[in-house]
C-alpha cells in the first residue's frame, strides 16, 4: 500500500509542481481595462535605447488615463513570427507595431482592427494623417489595418571627405550621375556605394523604386503578380549591376544584411548610401553630422516626382490594435496618444524619421536639411509599395532571387537579361497561387 | 568486472608503440586541437578587442585588449535577465526530466507489462520529428489549454519547461534504461529481503547505483534546453526571453558589436561548458553502461 | 533501440532480465499491474502533450489549406485532401523542384557530416585510448565543441565566415594566397561547405565521448592475446578495436544521421532565414514554407513527408544492421 501511494505521490507532486509554478511569467493580454500590452518594433539602435525612449511616453499615458502599457520591444527577426503565431492563437497584443509594408498581407488575416471611420474618429479623424502614409496601411478601397507611427523615406548619403578627395562637387541626382560619381571614387580606391545584397527588404525597396522608373509594377492592377515584366527585369538588372557591370558597389556588400554597408561609410571606405535615417547608426559609428551629406536619391533624368519620378518607397512603421483586444477602448486611447501632436514630435525626433500627421510636420526639429529631404520625398516621390496580400511573399521571393543575383555578381558569374528574367520567374511561380 | 562502475581504459598494447603509428598520432592530434581551438580563440580574443578592430579586417591580436565589450553587454540586451530565464527554465526541465525519466526507466527495465514495446519505440521514434511540425500546433495547444485551465503555458517559463524536459526524455528514458538493466537484480532481490517494496528498492539501491548515468543524463537535458532557439523564439515573450533567442537577436540589431556579440556568447558558454567538463567523467561512465552496450 | 543493442565481444554477461522473472513473491496482484503504468504515467502524458498530440494536429493541418486567409481560425481553413502533397511532391513546378533539391542537399550533406564526424572521432578515440602526456588535456579540449550552446558557437564561426573581415579568408586568402580574390562562405555554392565545417565541428565529439565509452567495453586481455601473436598497433586497432566497437557504431551512426538530418538550429543561426540555395537544409526549407511564405499547409505535408521518409529509412536502417545478430528481447 505504502509503496504504491509513494509512486502515486511521485507522479501527482510534479504534475502539482508543474501546476504550482504556473503562475509567475505569464503574460496577460489585458484583460483588465486598466492595462494594455504594447509590442514595439526595434528603431533604435537596441532594443534597449527602445525602451528607454518610450517608458516615459508611456508612464504620461498612465498618469494621464490610469491605463498602464506594458511595453515589450521585439527584435525584427522576431516580430512577423509573433504576430503570426499571435494570430494564429487569438492570443497577442492590444497594440502593436508593423512594418507599414506588411499592412495589407496582416489585413488579409483578419487579425487587426479595420479603421473605419468610427475608428479613426476616435483618434481625431484620417486626414490628420499625411496621404502617402495612408497610402501604406492596407489594400485600397478597404478600410486600413493600421494608421502611421513614424514615417521614412530613402535618401542619398554621401560622404563628404570621400567626396572631396574624388573631386565630386554636386552630390549626383540621377542614375548616371551615381555611376559617374562611383567610378571616381573607385579609382580613389574607395567604394563607389554599399548595397546590402542578402538583406530581402531592403533588395525589394530597392528594385521597387527602380520598377517603378522602368514603368513597371511587380503586381498588375488586378493583384496578380507580374514579376517578369520588361520593366521589371530591367529594374533588377540595373540594381545589381552596379555590381555586375558597372563594379562600383565592392563585391562583399552581397553577404551583407546587418547594416555593414553604414559601418563601411562611416569607416570612410564607401562614398555613398541609399538608405533611410541612418544618422543614429552613423554617429554610433562615431561620425558626425557634419561628415555626411544627404540629397534625393537619384532618378532616371531630371526632378523626382510621381510615376517614372518616383525615388523612394513609402517607408514606416504602423500602429495596428488587435482585433481580439479585451480593452479596445484604452487600446483607442493609446493610438490617439501616440499620434498626439506632442508624441509624433517626441517620438520621430528621437528616433530620426519624419512624422506621419500633417499638424507635426511642421514643427521646427524637422525643418533640419536632413530631414526637410525626406519630409519633401514623401510629400512629393515616394510610392508605396503594392498593398496586396501577398506582400510578404513577395519580399521574400523577389528579395531571395535579387539575394540569388547578387551572390552570383560576386562570384564573378554573368549577370544577363535572361538569368535574370530565369530568377524572376522561378520567383514568381512560387507565389501563392490565385 | 562491476557494471556501473567508472572504469578506466583498457590500455591497448604492452608493445611500444611503431614511430608511424606515433607520428600519425601527433599530426592528427595537433590538427584536430587546431580545428577545435580556432573558434574559441576567436571567440575569446574578439571579445577583448576594442569595436573598430572586430568591425574591420580579422587581425590575429587585438592592438588593445579592452573589458568594456564585457560591461557593455549587460546595457546593450538585457542579459542578465535572459541568463535567469535560461538558468530557471534548463534548470527545471533537468530536474523534472531526469525524475520522469527515472521512473518510466524503472519500469522499463525491470518490469513487464502489456504496451511496453509500444511504449519505447513510440517514445524513440518521436526523435524524429521535425521540430517545425509541431510547433505551431503546440502553440495552439498551450494557448487553447491555458484558456481552458487558466495556467499560462503560452509566453511563461512553464510552458518551456514542459516542452523542454519532453525534448530530452527519449534519449534519458533509452539511455537510463540501458543502465538499469546494467544494475545486477541481485541488488533488488537483496533491498527486497530487507523488507523494501519496488519504489523504495529503486530509491534506495538504483538510484545510487545509477548515479553517473543519472548524472549524464541531467547533463543532457540540461543543454539540450539551454541551447534550443527555434520554440524558444515563438514561445517567449519578453519578459521570458532565454538567452539562446537574446543572443540571436543581437546578432540582428540594427548596428552588429561583433566585441560585444562575443562577449556574450563566451559569457552564456561559460556555466555549460564548466559544469560540462567537471561532469564528463560521468558522461563517459553513463555512456558507456547506459547506451552503448 | 534498447532492444537492439547487442551484448559487445567482451562476453560480458548481460542480464536483460526476462522480464518478471525471479519477482518477489506477488502480494497484490492488480497493484502489482499498475505500478508499472503508473512510474510511466508523467512520460507517457508529456510526450502525448509536447510530441504526440501536436503531431497527429500537424498531420490534420497538412490536409487543411492553411494559408494567411484561415490561419486566424484554423479549425475553419478548407480540406483539399491531397492537395498540400500534391503542390510539394510535383517536381516539375517551382515548390517541388525546390523541396526535391532541397531533400538532395540534405542527403549529401547528412552523409558527408556523419561521416566525417564519425571518422574524426573514431580516429580521436582511438588515438587517445593509450595513456600519453596530455591525454586528459586533450580529452577535456574536444569536448568544449559539443559543450558550447549551439547559437555561440554558430554565431562565433559566422563571424569567421565574414568574407571581408573573416578569419577564415584572412588565413586562406591573405596568408596563404589561395584564389585571386577572397572567396564567399554565407552566400553562393561555398556556404554548403562552411555549413558542413561548422556542422562537422559542432558534431564530431559527440562521436568521440561515444567511441571512447564504447572502447572501455573492450577487455583488456584481447590486446594482450593479439601482441602474444605479435600483431603491432596498426593490426590491433584493424582487427579487434573498430570489429569491437560495431555495436556502438550501429546507434551512434543512426543517432547522428537523426539529429544531422533534422538539424534546424546550425543553419538558421548562421544563415539567417533565408538560407543559400547551396546550404538549404530541408528543416530550414519547411521553416521558410511555412513562416516566411504563410502557407502553414504546404509545409505541414513537406513535415509529413520529412517524417515518413525518416522512419523507413531508420527503419531499414535497423532491418540491415541487425539481421543475423543476436537481439535482446523486450
Amino acid at each position: 500500500m505504502r509503496r504504491i501511494r509513494a509512486a502515486v505521490t511521485g507522479a501527482v507532486t510534479l504534475s502539482l509542481v508543474l501546476t504550482a509554478t504556473a503562475c509567475g511569467g505569464g503574460e496577460d493580454s489585458g484583460s483588465s481595462p486598466k492595462t494594455l500590452t504594447y509590442w514595439a518594433s526595434n528603431q533604435g539602435a537596441s532594443l534597449e535605447v527602445d525602451k528607454k525612449v518610450l517608458q516615459p511616453e508611456l508612464d504620461q499615458f498612465e498618469k494621464e488615463t490610469g491605463i498602464k502599457v506594458k511595453l515589450e520591444v521585439i527584435p525584427w527577426s522576431d516580430l512577423l513570427n509573433r504576430i503570426l503565431t499571435a494570430t494564429t492563437s487569438g492570443q497577442g497584443p492590444d497594440v502593436l507595431n508593423i512594418g507599414n509594408t506588411w499592412s495589407a498581407s496582416l489585413q488579409s488575416t483578419g487579425a487587426l482592427l479595420p479603421w473605419d471611420a468610427k475608428n479613426f474618429g476616435a483618434v481625431g479623424g484620417k486626414d490628420r494623417f499625411v496621404d502617402s502614409a495612408l497610402g501604406s496601411t492596407g489594400v485600397p478601397g478597404q478600410d486600413p489595418a493600421a494608421v502611421p507611427l513614424y514615417s521614412m523615406a530613402y535618401a542619398l548619403y554621401y560622404n563628404k571627405q570621400l567626396f572631396k578627395e574624388a573631386g565630386i562637387a554636386q552630390p549626383p541626382t540621377t542614375w548616371d550621375e551615381v555611376v559617374e560619381a562611383g567610378k571616381k571614387l573607385g579609382a580613389k580606391g574607395k567604394n563607389g556605394i554599399g548595397v546590402e545584397g542578402s538583406n530581402l527588404s531592403n533588395n525589394i525597396h530597392q528594385v521597387f523604386v527602380l520598377g517603378k522608373q522602368h514603368g513597371a509594377d511587380f503586381f498588375t492592377a488586378d493583384g496578380r503578380p507580374d514579376f517578369t515584366s520588361d520593366g521589371a527585369v530591367a529594374a533588377v538588372k540595373q540594381y545589381v549591376d552596379l555590381m555586375a557591370a558597372q563594379k562600383i558597389v565592392a563585391p562583399g556588400n552581397a553577404e551583407y544584411a546587418q547594416n555593414q554597408s553604414l559601418s563601411d561609410f562611416a569607416k570612410n571606405k564607401t562614398g555613398m548610401v541609399l538608405w533611410q535615417t541612418p544618422s543614429q547608426t552613423f554617429s554610433a559609428q562615431g561620425m558626425g553630422p557634419d561628415e555626411w551629406g544627404v540629397a534625393p536619391a537619384p532618378v532616371p533624368s531630371g526632378k523626382p516626382g510621381t510615376g517614372k519620378q518616383t525615388n523612394s518607397m513609402v517607408a514606416g512603421i504602423n500602429l495596428a490594435v488587435f482585433k481580439n483586444t479585451k480593452n479596445l477602448d484604452g487600446a483607442l486611447k493609446f493610438v490617439k496618444y501616440m499620434t498626439s501632436d506632442e508624441e509624433q514630435i517626441a517620438l520621430n525626433k528621437a528616433y530620426g524619421s519624419v512624422p506621419p500627421v500633417k499638424s507635426a510636420q511642421q514643427d521646427a526639429a524637422f525643418a533640419d536639411p536632413s530631414l526637410a529631404v525626406i519630409r519633401d520625398t514623401l510629400a512629393t516621390s515616394a510610392a508605396a509599395l503594392p498593398q496586396v496580400p501577398e506582400e510578404s511573399q513577395f519580399e521574400t521571393v523577389v528579395g531571395t532571387a535579387v539575394k540569388e543575383l547578387f551572390a552570383d555578381a560576386a562570384a564573378g558569374r554573368p549577370v544577363t537579361t535572361e538569368s535574370v528574367r530565369a530568377k524572376l520567374e522561378k520567383a514568381q511561380q512560387q507565389m501563392p497561387k490565385k | 568486472m562491476s557494471e556501473h562502475a567508472v572504469r578506466r581504459t583498457a590500455p591497448r598494447s604492452p608493445m611500444a608503440a611503431p614511430r608511424s603509428f606515433l607520428w600519425t598520432r601527433r599530426i592528427f592530434l595537433a590538427l584536430l586541437t587546431a580545428f577545435v581551438v580556432l573558434p574559441v580563440y576567436v571567440m575569446v580574443s574578439s571579445s577583448l578587442k576594442p569595436l573598430k578592430d572586430v568591425s574591420g579586417k580579422f587581425e590575429w591580436f587585438p592592438s588593445g585588449l579592452t573589458l568594456r565589450p564585457y560591461a557593455d553587454i549587460w546595457e546593450t540586451v538585457p542579459l542578465a535577465d535572459y541568463f535567469v530565464n535560461s538558468i530557471v527554465v534548463a534548470g527545471a526541465a533537468t530536474v523534472f526530466s531526469v525524475v520522469v525519466a527515472v521512473f518510466a526507466a524503472y519500469a522499463v527495465s525491470r518490469y513487464s507489462f502489456r504496451g511496453k514495446r509500444v511504449f519505447t519505440v513510440t517514445v524513440l521514434s518521436t526523435q524524429m520529428f521535425p521540430g517545425i511540425l509541431f510547433l505551431l500546433p503546440l502553440f495552439l495547444i498551450y494557448v487553447n489549454l491555458g484558456n481552458a485551465t487558466g495556467i499560462a503555458l503560452f509566453g511563461s517559463r512553464e510552458g518551456l519547461i514542459l516542452t523542454y524536459l519532453t525534448f530530452s526524455l527519449p534519449f534519458s528514458i533509452w539511455m537510463l534504461t540501458g543502465y538499469f538493466d546494467s544494475i545486477p537484480r541481485e541488488l533488488d532481490e537483496a533491498a527486497k529481503v530487507d523488507g523494501c517494496g519496488p519504489v523504495k528498492a529503486l530509491f534506495r539501491v538504483i538510484i545510487p547505483a545509477a548515479t553517473p548515468g543519472i548524472v549524464a543524463v541531467a547533463i543532457y537535458a540540461f543543454m539540450t534546453a539551454w541551447g534550443e532557439v527555434l520554440f524558444a523564439s515563438v514561445m517567449t515573450t519578453d519578459s521570458t526571453r532565454t538567452l539562446a533567442v537574446g543572443l540571436q537577436g543581437y546578432a540582428t540589431l540594427n548596428d552588429v558589436y561583433w566585441n560585444q556579440v562575443m562577449a556574450a556568447s563566451l559569457v552564456v558558454s561559460v556555466p555549460v561548458v564548466a559544469g560540462f567538463l567537471l561532469l564528463q567523467r560521468y558522461l563517459v561512465a553513463g555512456l558507456t553502461a547506459g547506451a552503448v552496450k | 533501440m534498447t532492444e537492439t543493442v547487442v551484448t559487445p565481444p567482451s562476453g560480458r554477461t548481460v542480464r536483460k532480465a526476462a522480464p518478471g522473472e525471479a519477482r518477489t513473491p506477488r502480494r497484490s496482484g492488480r497493484r502489482r499491474v499498475a505500478l508499472p503504468y503508473l512510474l510511466l504515467l508523467p512520460a507517457l502524458l508529456l510526450e502525448l502533450l509536447v510530441h504526440l498530440v501536436p503531431m497527429l494536429m500537424g498531420i490534420t493541418m497538412s490536409f487543411r489549406e492553411l494559408t494567411q486567409f484561415y490561419i486566424r481560425n484554423w479549425s475553419e481553413a478548407p480540406w483539399t485532401a491531397f492537395d498540400n502533397y500534391s503542390v510539394a511532391i510535383d517536381f516539375d513546378a517551382p515548390v517541388g523542384q525546390a523541396l526535391l533539391k532541397s531533400f538532395l542537399t540534405t542527403c549529401t550533406f547528412t552523409v558527408l557530416s556523419v561521416g566525417l564526424c564519425w571518422l574524426l572521432g573514431t580516429a580521436a578515440a582511438v588515438f587517445l585510448q593509450e595513456n600519453f602526456r596530455g591525454r586528459g588535456f586533450l580529452r577535456t579540449l574536444f569536448l568544449v565543441p559539443y559543450a558550447l550552446p549551439v547559437y555561440a558557437a554558430v554565431i562565433t564561426w559566422a563571424f569567421m565566415f565574414q568574407r571581408d573581415n573573416g578569419l577564415v579568408n584572412h588565413v586562406l586568402h591573405d596568408q596563404l594566397g589561395i584564389g585571386d580574390s577572397p572567396a564567399f562562405w554565407l552566400i553562393g555554392d561555398n556556404s554548403f561547405w562552411a555549413l558542413l565545417v561548422v556542422s562537422v565541428w559542432k558534431g564530431w565529439p559527440f562521436a568521440f565521448l561515444t567511441v571512447m565509452a564504447g572502447l572501455q567495453n573492450i577487455p583488456r586481455d584481447m590486446y594482450e592475446a593479439a601482441a602474444l601473436d605479435g600483431a603491432g598497433v596498426w593490426k590491433q586497432i584493424r582487427h579487434i578495436t573498430l570489429p569491437s566497437l560495431r555495436s556502438v557504431n550501429q546507434v551512434l551512426v543512426l543517432v547522428l544521421f537523426l539529429w544531422t538530418f533534422n538539424d534546424f538550429n546550425t543553419p538558421f543561426v548562421l544563415f539567417g532565414k533565408a538560407a543559400p540555395e547551396a546550404a538549404d537544409l530541408i528543416s530550414l526549407h519547411i521553416y521558410q514554407s511555412s513562416f516566411q511564405t504563410w502557407n502553414f499547409g504546404t509545409g505541414s505535408a513537406m513535415s509529413v513527408l520529412l517524417l515518413l521518409f525518416l522512419l523507413v529509412v531508420t527503419g531499414v536502417y535497423l532491418l540491415l544492421t541487425t539481421r543475423g545478430r543476436k537481439t535482446s528481447d523486450v
